[in-house]
């Protein structure tokens, strides 16, 4: 996703593969108390020129106004920014807003990829100056309405605050003025606030959701009640692709509640579905449903194994993805002044707290669907296909989700195909498909492995002068819609983000990789490749710095160029604010790591302590640049979180490992990511102030945290700890 | 089936289950009550905790058939406790929140924290929520919103 969108962003793919235009959309017109999508508008293909503001903004009679958010809101506060942004230049009053999830429609696709999609840290990126015209059409278009009213014009009018004020003392409320600004065309263009003029943009304003999620009152996709709903689990074989041989219901069947019990199609093979008036029968049904699997043939990959094999592949040179300078440098470069480095990192899981769920209900000719989704408009098409339905006939509701870190956006919506499958066969009742944390653990879908083998030339003055890198794991692109797009000869520039992209001046630098197949689902896990690459890039330079008896702040600043403007402000405020680094307590040393992730730059300083064999992180100061800061507590939130979120691949049982084909973990037992108890007691976040074009700060922390802990370690044990999870010390 | 009469948030309220129906689902299918969550159905996250007699409870491995008398407080109901509304507000004001799925959990262990010790210290508040999983990564904030509570419950 990462390489997508900078892709798409970069023009290197030209802008209409992405942007299917066509036309633009219907004036504008302000909707009461229920939103309804105009019909106009979702039979249209591509993403609209044009943001009409009634498919995002609704003034109620009452004065509330609704904002329609064209992401899914999965904690990273999306609901929040949107609604501010646009609020802020529509003048709104903050108190009387709330945001609403869009569903799929063609409007709500990101302006500037034209996809509905969440993820790639891009709301703010690319919905910053989106919601700001709506906001400001919105405005001028109430302004309008009321200069009318009062024989004025629109130049002698201002607003605060939702009211209209006009020459002799005279007001209007946006409310009363809300249906005859809906009869008036919407502007072309609007004068956009100049930053002076902002009132929340910039501002640490909390959620909107804080309350409702503080007492239980919000509503996620599990949460879904519809009338006469039934409930399926899928009972899913053992290994990767297996199929069903046969089984045997009878007993399941006579179970009070239980409805149904057929197979369904997986992604690859099948699997058993269950359908049942209540989650706890069908579970129980599923426990005691008898299924032999065809396992035959069927591959058995193996954690080891896999390492095996990708370190032996990761010795020879694989598919160039960059090749820059002389490849002999190296050569000249004596072998005392070289470091081979080999690094093995594990397959991780999401796990949202949210289990994965989807509600379908067919009736036919039409569908409708609920669920916390990243990628709106591929689950929508996914269902149609299932159901023999064009696209449109799918109604697809977005709800709020407890979790998503890119669990939730699937290239091949095996959720909702699933989940359609089921639907297909329970024609006319709603089903809510329930994916148990034993389905979600053991389910695929995971941050691939991967072998990194590295060799560095060190130049006489200690500085990298010849860098030749192989990756080695499974390429997240392969077998999806983006793949004609992303993988260019062979590479799949996801895999080794964080690695090609990087901004260090190293003159002789050779990137190739290796993608073998593997049947265990691959998938996007917050930072995608970057949470693999930054971790090999940051503690090789980290080792570098130290050879070169130089400070790890310093020597990055050095070896980086001098238009890496944000790192460099990012390491240069890390600098000033850790001064506490220069004084630590006995047995304590602090690891520096950075990077730069869809243009937010981040540089982070953990302090470390050796405790029962574990390291024990005590502080951490974070440093970022991410242009403007739209809602600077949001941002903190989001730092701190995505860091102990990166934490989870440095834990022995943070990770997932295959044996003989099955998953070893299952549930939060074995399986156990951060909990309070992991968490450093103090982080400190400092935002780099700006009036830059805003970027995303979703993905950006997590992957500094692991190398920055590792490199801490290295200073107490004189160790380079190059494999994850980290075991005993 | 069997006919159990529960005590949830004060009220009585009759259901009709199996009686290996753990109260989780009790709570969620029955009677509606989707505040409590479901998130691992072993005990291990802490998303479904409620109040059972006053005692932080993992409601996705009590069945149904246990509970007897006991009174029952889920996160709809918490907020009329005067230390849960401490909490609610101070979660609130800390934004602590961010996806807000384990939250329900989050604040009903705090809860029975606070009532237990008013004045926790770290190793309290590390002890008392080291079950409770939060994969946004929130605890720099729970830790704060517990001490925020705690204060204003001197």
């Amino acid at each position: 996703m990462r390489a997508l969108i900078r892709a798409a962003t970069d023009r290197k793919l030209s802008r209409r593969t992405f942007l299917r235009v066509s036309g633009t959309a219907a004036g504008g017109l302000f909707v009461g108390l229920h939103f309804d999508l105009p019909p106009l508008l979702r039979e249209k293909q591509g993403a609209p020129k044009v943001y009409p503001p009634e498919a995002f903004v609704h003034v109620m009679p009452d004065g509330r106004i609704a904002i329609v958010v064209n992401r899914v809101e999965l904690g990273q506060g999306v609901a929040t920014a949107l609604p501010m942004i646009l609020a802020d230049e529509m003048d709104a009053d903050w108190s009387q807003v709330s945001a609403e999830l869009a569903p799929a429609a063609d409007v709500y696709k990101d302006p500037v990829y034209g996809f509905q999609n969440t993820g790639g840290s891009a709301t703010i990126a690319n919905s910053f100056l989106q919601y700001r015209e709506l906001g400001a059409k919105t405005r001028a278009m109430l302004v309008s309405a009321a200069a009318d009213r009062w024989h004025v014009a629109p130049e002698q009018c201002r607003t605060a605050n939702s009211v209209v004020y006009g020459p002799g003392n005279r007001s209007a409320r946006y409310a009363e003025l809300a249906s005859a600004a809906a009869r008036l065309p919407v502007p072309e263009k609007v004068r956009l606030k100049n930053p002076s003029e902002f009132r929340l943009i910039g501002k640490r304003i909390r959620r909107l959701d804080g309350r409702a999620k503080s007492v239980g009152a919000q509503k996620f996709g599990l949460d879904l009640n519809l009338p006469g709903m039934l409930i399926a689990v899928i009972a899913r074989p053992p290994l990767f692709g297996a199929r069903v041989k046969a089984f045997d219901d009878r007993e399941v069947r006579t179970m009070s509640g239980v409805r149904d019990v057929f197979e369904i199609p997986l992604m690859t093979g099948s699997a058993v579905a269950i359908v049942a008036d209540r989650f706890w029968t069908a579970k129980r049904a599923r426990d005691r449903l008898k299924i032999e699997w065809d396992l035959a043939g069927v591959e058995r990959p193996d954690s080891a194994e896999l390492f095996t094999r990708y370190r032996q592949l990761a010795r020879t040179v694989g598919t160039v993805a960059v090749n820059r300078g002389d490849e002999g440098a190296m050569d000249r470069i004596s072998t005392s002044n070289r470091i081979v480095a080999e690094y093995q990192l594990p397959y991780l899981a999401h796990t949202p707290m949210e289990p994965l769920n989807t509600t379908i209900r067919f009736d036919g000719d039409s569908a409708e669907a609920w669920a916390p989704s990243q990628f709106p408009g591929y689950d929508q098409a996914a269902i149609a296909q299932v159901l023999g339905l064009k696209q449109q006939k799918v109604t697809y509701h977005v709800e709020f989700a407890g979790g998503g870190f890119g669990r939730r956006q699937s290239f091949d919506s095996h959720v909702q195909r699933e989940a359609a499958e089921i639907a297909k066969r329970m024609r006319g009742t709603p089903v809510k498909v329930i994916w148990t944390r034993e389905d979600d653990v053991q389910g695929g879908y995971y941050r691939p492995m991967f072998v990194h083998r590295v060799e560095v030339g060190i130049g006489g003055d200690g500085m990298p002068a010849a860098w030749k890198h192989v990756v080695v794991g499974q390429s997240y692109l392969a077998g999806t819609p983006f793949e004609s797009l992303l993988i260019k000869n062979g590479v799949d520039f996801d895999a080794i983000g964080g690695t090609e992209d990087t901004p260090y001046l190293i003159p002789n630098f050779r990137v190739s990789a290796h993608h073998p197949k593997v049947s265990v689902p691959p998938s996007q896990w917050r930072s995608v490749g970057y949470s693999h690459n930054i971790f090999v890039i940051e503690t090789l330079i980290d080792e570098l710095a130290t050879r070169a008896e130089t400070d790890p702040i310093a020597y990055r600043l050095k070896l980086l160029p001098p238009n890496a403007l944000r790192l460099r402000a990012a390491l240069a405020i890390l600098e000033q604010k850790s001064g506490w680094r220069k004084n630590l307590p006995p047995n304590r040393a602090v690891g520096i790591a950075c990077t730069q992730y869809q243009g937010t730059a981040v540089a982070c300083a953990a302090e470390v302590a050796i405790e029962n064999k574990r390291p024990k992180i005590m502080r951490v100061s974070v440093a970022l640049h991410c242009g403007l800061a739209v809602n600077p507590l949001s941002i903190e939130n989001q730092f701190q979180g995505g860091l102990i979120f990166g934490m989870s691949q440095l834990l022995p049982k943070g990770v997932i490992t295959l044996k003989d084909g099955r998953v070893e973990q299952r549930n939060f037992d074995r399986l156990a990511p951060p909990y309070i108890g992991d968490a450093p007691l103090r982080i400190d976040v400092h935002i780099v102030p700006s009036a830059e074009p805003p970027t995303g700060c979703g993905e950006p922390p997590v992957p500094v945290i692991s190398p920055a802990v590792v490199n801490a370690l290295a200073r107490l044990t004189g160790k380079r700890y190059r494999s994850l999870p980290l075991l005993a010390l | 089936m069997t006919t159990y009469q529960l005590s949830v948030n004060g009220e009585r309220k009759d259901v009709d289950v199996d009686p290996t129906t753990p109260l989780l689902w009790v709570l969620r299918e029955e009677l509606k009550m989707t505040g409590t969550k479901y998130g691992c159905g072993i005990g291990a996250c802490g998303a479904c905790t409620v109040h059972l007699a006053g005692i932080a409870t993992r409601s996705c491995v009590v069945p149904v058939s246990l509970i007897g008398s006991r009174a029952i407080v889920t996160i709809e109901g918490i907020g009329n406790d005067p230390v849960g509304r401490v909490v609610q507000d101070a979660w609130v004001e800390t934004d602590v929140v961010q996806c807000g799925y384990c939250q329900s959990g989050q604040i009903m262990t705090a809860v029975a924290l606070l009532k237990d010790k008013s004045k926790p210290t770290d190793t309290n508040i590390e002890e008392s929520m080291g079950g409770n999983l939060c994969r946004c990564g929130t605890y720099m904030r729970i830790r704060e919103a517990i001490k925020t509570a705690s204060a204003q419950l001197r």
